[in-house]
């Protein structure tokens, strides 16, 4: 395959054909990492930013994104990029809907609260992925990645995950 | 000193700070206190250690010498870390690990909000990422010190210690030198002395809920990280942290 040949948007199609590492629900293109595709006379440049700064994931992701491209033995340069921060008002209402569906509570639009260290965001209840109950508690802000809290339902009696606003 | 010389001493301070509380707090993983506080202790280690990465690389790429993260990280000795003398404490009880995030906490979250106006833009960029992770370290800390101040009689009397024991390392958070000025005069870094008012205020509104005393001014400073003198905890600690590096050169994984 002829790279100078490739378009923009195929690139970005199979960028999107990748499971976030951690959450595999969702491609890392609707989790908002992949931040750009360029077109260069030697191959595909593609920008990516972390979610968190410490996220054991990005290296895999990359790892990822290199052997897909060399499937389609596309070259390919990865650009870490730190600016604008990646944030969860990046996912879509698909994407939100997604993590639901897959039992992951989704994360609410970032307020001026989430900014300030001394708000509590944690103390509005989290809407059970499982059963959609209100009555929720926090039992955790880190759960077992960066990016989700631990919740408990008392409604339905089960442990979920929060993708946290970020 | 040039402006490249300040930017790379800037940065790898930054760096230094952030590595080696992110190594202090990583000492807890599968000793915390609780399941939950386990992971948390994990997951704001990993934060810092990151915030380490991104800070350290591009404290190479300003210095122009080829040296990677890894090899300021790992291939420095002590009197090269020019990290506060606080974040090298040792971690003492679950209260002091919890005063010492905090207080170092609220000054890292007033730094990174003025370092986002950075006209360094990989300075803003960095700060802007690390200010949203600070943001929850500053939650989780405040929150377990107004639990434990206002809790039982031990625990209150545990973070009283915990003060008496930090309070001397505060003063240094806000010394400035020529590093910060210069940068401070091109719109770059920021002035460290001028967050003193604002970080007293944001540990004023918690230790008042915590029931606990703001101790005197007249209390005895320790100084010195700036200038790579540092308390015999440091050079332990890198032992620790550098010892794969040092006995391994070269090795990776």
């Amino acid at each position: 395959m002829n790279a100078i040949a490739l378009n923009e948007s195929e690139i970005w199609k199979l960028l999107d054909s990748i499971p976030d590492p951690e959450v595999p629900a969702i491609s890392i293109v609707e989790l908002g990492v992949v931040r750009a595709v360029r077109i260069m006379e030697d191959g595909v440049e593609v920008d990516i930013t972390p979610t968190y700064s410490g996220c054991p994931a990005l290296k895999t992701m990359e790892e990822d994104v290199l052997s897909k491209m060399k499937e389609h033995s596309i070259p390919v340069k990865i650009k870490t990029i730190f600016k604008p921060a990646w944030t969860t008002d990046w996912m879509s209402d698909a994407t939100k809907e997604k993590l639901r569906a897959y039992g992951i509570a989704p994360p609410d639009k970032l307020t001026l609260e989430h900014l300030h260290p001394f708000s509590n965001p944690d103390a509005k209840p989290v809407t059970c992925p499982f059963c959609g109950s209100a009555q929720t508690h926090l039992t955790s802000q880190f759960g077992s990645t960066a990016c989700k809290a631990l919740h408990f339902c008392d409604s339905c009696n089960q442990p979920f995950e929060h993708f946290k606003c970020h | 000193m040039t402006q490249q010389e300040a930017l790379f001493e800037y940065c790898l301070r930054i760096g230094d700070n952030a590595v080696i509380l992110g190594q202090r707090i990583s000492e807890w993983s599968g000793h915390g206190p609780i399941l939950e506080e386990d992971i948390a202790m994990s997951n704001m280690s990993l934060d810092l250690i990151g915030q380490a990465r991104g800070f350290y690389t591009y404290a190479g790429a300003v210095e122009g010498k080829g040296r990677s993260e890894d090899d300021l990280a790992f291939l420095r000795d002590e009197r090269e870390f020019h990290n506060f003398l606080m974040v090298e404490q040792p971690n003492g009880d679950f209260g002091n690990t919890m005063m010492r995030s905090f207080l170092y906490g609220c000054f890292a979250f007033l730094q990174f909000k003025e370092l986002m106006k950075s006209k360094d833009e990989t300075v803003s960029g960095l700060a802007a990422k690390s200010l949203k992770e600070v943001t929850y370290h500053v939650r989780h800390s405040g929150d377990w010190i107004v639990r434990l101040g206002d809790g039982t009689e031990e625990s209150h009397q545990r973070m009283e210690n915990a003060v008496e024991e930090l309070w001397s390392y505060t003063n240094e958070l806000f010394e400035t030198d020529e590093v910060i000025t210069s940068l401070t005069k091109v719109g770059i870094a920021c002035d460290h002395a001028a967050l003193r008012d604002e970080w007293m205020n944001m540990v004023q509104q918690i230790f008042s809920k915590a029931t606990l005393q703001i101790p005197a001014a007249t209390t005895y400073q320790a100084t010195g990280g700036l200038k790579g003198l540092h308390s015999e905890h440091l050079g332990h600690l890198l032992a620790e942290m550098q010892y794969l590096q040092r006995t391994h050169p070269g090795a990776t994984w």
